[in-house]
């Protein structure tokens, strides 16, 4: 369809029609030739999998993530536990697999929450402009220069059964798991608001968006069906980097004692006692740092190259291919 | 300008004054209170005085009238009384900050000093080998927790090694050189967690600059490379540079943070921390009021440099 397309579609245009094959088989090529990107997806995917699996793990294998065994605190490697055991001789190796469902688990839910929050605020703003804007941006500036994990410490710290809310909710097993993807994706919204209300400033003086208008299109139909799918771009590029931040903060509050709470493992409570162990089990403290780097690492690359390949800068956005 | 400094100073202002609120009613929302802390401390207090103790310190009345009270008593100068520390909050307050103070300093001066020739020569050769290295260097630093890195250099420079202690901040007495000693690690472990996202600023900022037509005319009057990069590029690529290093004061606070509880370093983000922990809901107060106050500052010495330094920029 390349040769056929009429030369007065532009590409957002012809992107805007449907996933028709060029642009995005273009999009892919660009995103193979980003060969840290392809190697971090591929370590993410191993990652993932890995974690889904610990359960089939701990059926089929004699490892077991909760079974504590006083008696071999702290153990070496062995053939009965591959990375050793903990403070608690606890088996190492599954429990990192448990503790990397949780950190994926936070860090990609509370990175699409903030996704959403951040794409209607930036949408509004960007479309409506005016008063709105200018209050909608002032709020997502104040966010982004507050000294965030002080607060976030104190809002990790609040008792929500003082506002009303059911202590059931707060505090099952589930409950820091739900408060932590809450907390997070309250703060981490604003860089998408950012970059969506950019985005929406220059889509909405173009063509299309006045044909819409003038076909009886109402706000809410060109703000959902023609800006949102050209303002997508910037919104995967920020939701894959802010999956990297969300897991460094999930475990920075985690490792305080303030996010995850054990018996429940996540990266970042694995590290709270091992800081204490350094002198004598030192691999306790290296291990699950480790995980927490890779997999940020990996999601930073991921969202540079998802920028390469997105990037309209990139010569894509003038040519009509 | 003299109408947008007021204007910038009014709105810095006003945010402080939204967040002094949301602030104080956050610890008001955590668990317990100042008087359940008493019952617990003496079993001879009844119910009955409970209610009384509540009605005396005014802790019965709504979350408005409480701030309100809470704000006449602080523009005075009241701040109140640390529990932990049993002594008024700017008594413990002051010392700390200056703690703070020295630490991010240092950290930040010695990021600067390794990540502006880093990003510099890095986006000169664009796409060579160095900047590949640097450029990986900067993806690892804004990858690595903060507080997996500190406990690293723990593991090697105190528990290994043996050069540094691992914590505290030695006696007072001990003389400067140990107390440098007890600087190093906490400085190092603050500097190598703010140094990636630099170098990006500065790799990204130089490279904009490189490719402006002043650089080109530059070069075309057949001044030094050395010149060129120095006070034609360098220099205007310091401004965004500055500005995003004011603008990122909360990630360097909140960085301090971290840094000073795993090195046990008495500075602000520590005190906040022990505090909230420790249900002092004065100190917390005030040292979080503090926390904003300076990233609030920062921000607007930021705006308020970048409008004086770059001429285009209109002032709204």
């Amino acid at each position: 369809m390349s040769g056929t397309a009429p030369a007065r579609l532009s590409a957002e245009a012809s992107r805007a029609i449907g996933p028709s094959g060029s642009p995005l088989r273009l999009l892919w090529r660009r995103f193979l030739r980003h060969r840290l990107a392809l190697t971090s997806l591929a370590v993410l995917i191993v990652l993932a999998a890995a974690a889904l699996a610990a359960p089939l793990v701990e059926a089929w294998t004699p490892l077991n993530a909760t079974k504590v065994d006083l008696m071999a605190r702290s153990a070496p490697p062995s053939w009965a536990h591959p990375l050793g055991t903990d403070e608690l001789g606890r088996d190492l190796l599954l429990r990192l697999l448990y503790g990397g469902r949780v950190s994926l688990a936070v860090g990609i839910s509370a990175a699409l929450m903030a996704a959403v929050i951040g794409t209607v605020i930036g949408l509004a703003a960007g479309y409506f402009g005016g008063t709105l804007d200018s209050i909608l941006m002032r709020i997502t500036d104040g966010v982004i220069a507050l000294p965030l994990l002080p607060l976030l410490i104190v809002l990790a710290a609040v008792d929500f059964t003082k506002l009303g809310l059911p202590a059931a909710l707060m505090e099952g097993p589930q409950g820091s798991l739900y408060r932590i993807v809450f907390l997070v994706a309250l703060v981490g919204w604003n860089t998408v608001a950012r970059l969506v209300r950019g985005a929406t400033l220059s889509m909405k003086a173009r063509e299309f968006v006045t044909a819409a208008h003038a076909l009886g299109a109402g706000n809410t139909r060109v703000m959902l069906v023609h800006l949102l799918p050209n303002v997508a771009s910037p919104i995967i590029v920020a939701t894959t980097l802010s999956v990297g931040n969300i897991i460094l903060l999930e475990s920075v509050l985690s490792f305080l004692g303030l996010g995850i709470q054990p018996p429940m493992a996540s990266w970042g409570n694995m590290l709270t006692n091992a800081q204490e162990l350094i002198y004598s089990a030192p691999m306790l403290a290296v291990w699950p740092g480790l995980l927490i780097f890779v997999t940020v690492m990996a999601f930073n690359f991921l969202g540079d190259g998802l920028q390469d390949a997105l990037d309209p800068r990139a010569g894509e956005g003038h040519q009509v291919r | 300008m003299l109408s947008y400094v007021i204007q910038r100073l009014f709105e810095s202002l006003l945010v402080l004054f939204v967040m002094s609120f949301v602030i104080y009613a956050l610890i008001g929302l955590m668990p317990g209170d100042p008087i359940d802390l008493m019952i617990q401390a003496d079993p001879n207090l009844t119910p009955a005085d409970q209610q009384r103790l509540k009605a005396l310190y005014g802790l019965d009345r709504p979350l408005v009238e409480r701030y309100w009270n809470w704000l006449q008593g602080a523009l005075q100068g009241d701040f109140g009384y640390s529990r932990l520390y049993s002594r008024p909050v700017p008594e413990v307050i002051w010392p700390r900050l200056a703690n703070t103070v020295l630490l991010l300093g240092l950290s930040l001066l010695l990021a600067l000093l390794i990540a502006l020739p880093a990003g510099v020569a890095a986006a000169t050769r664009p796409g060579s080998l160095l900047d590949g290295a640097v450029n990986l260097t900067a993806f690892a630093g804004i990858s690595v927790p903060p507080f997996w890195l500190a406990i690293l250099l723990i593991i090697l420079f105190a528990v290994t090694l043996g050069w540094f202690p691992a914590g505290g901040m030695g006696e007072s007495d001990a003389g400067i050189v140990e107390q440098a000693r007890h600087l190093a690690l906490p400085v190092l472990a603050l500097t190598l967690s703010r140094i990636g996202g630099i170098i990006r600023y500065v790799r990204a900022s130089m490279m904009e600059a490189l490719r402006q037509d002043y650089v080109r005319t530059a070069r075309a009057k057949g001044l030094s490379r050395r010149r060129v990069l120095i006070s034609h590029a360098l220099r205007n690529a310091m401004i965004p540079v500055v500005t995003i290093l004011a603008l990122d004061m909360g990630m360097l606070f909140s960085g301090a943070l971290i840094t000073e509880t795993i090195f046990g370093w008495l500075g602000m983000g520590k005190t906040i921390f022990d505090a909230i922990m420790g249900n002092d809901y004065n100190l917390a107060l005030m040292g979080l009021l503090f926390a904003t106050v300076l990233t609030l500052a920062a921000n607007l010495l930021a705006d308020l440099a970048y409008a004086w330094l770059d001429p285009r920029i209109a002032y709204r």
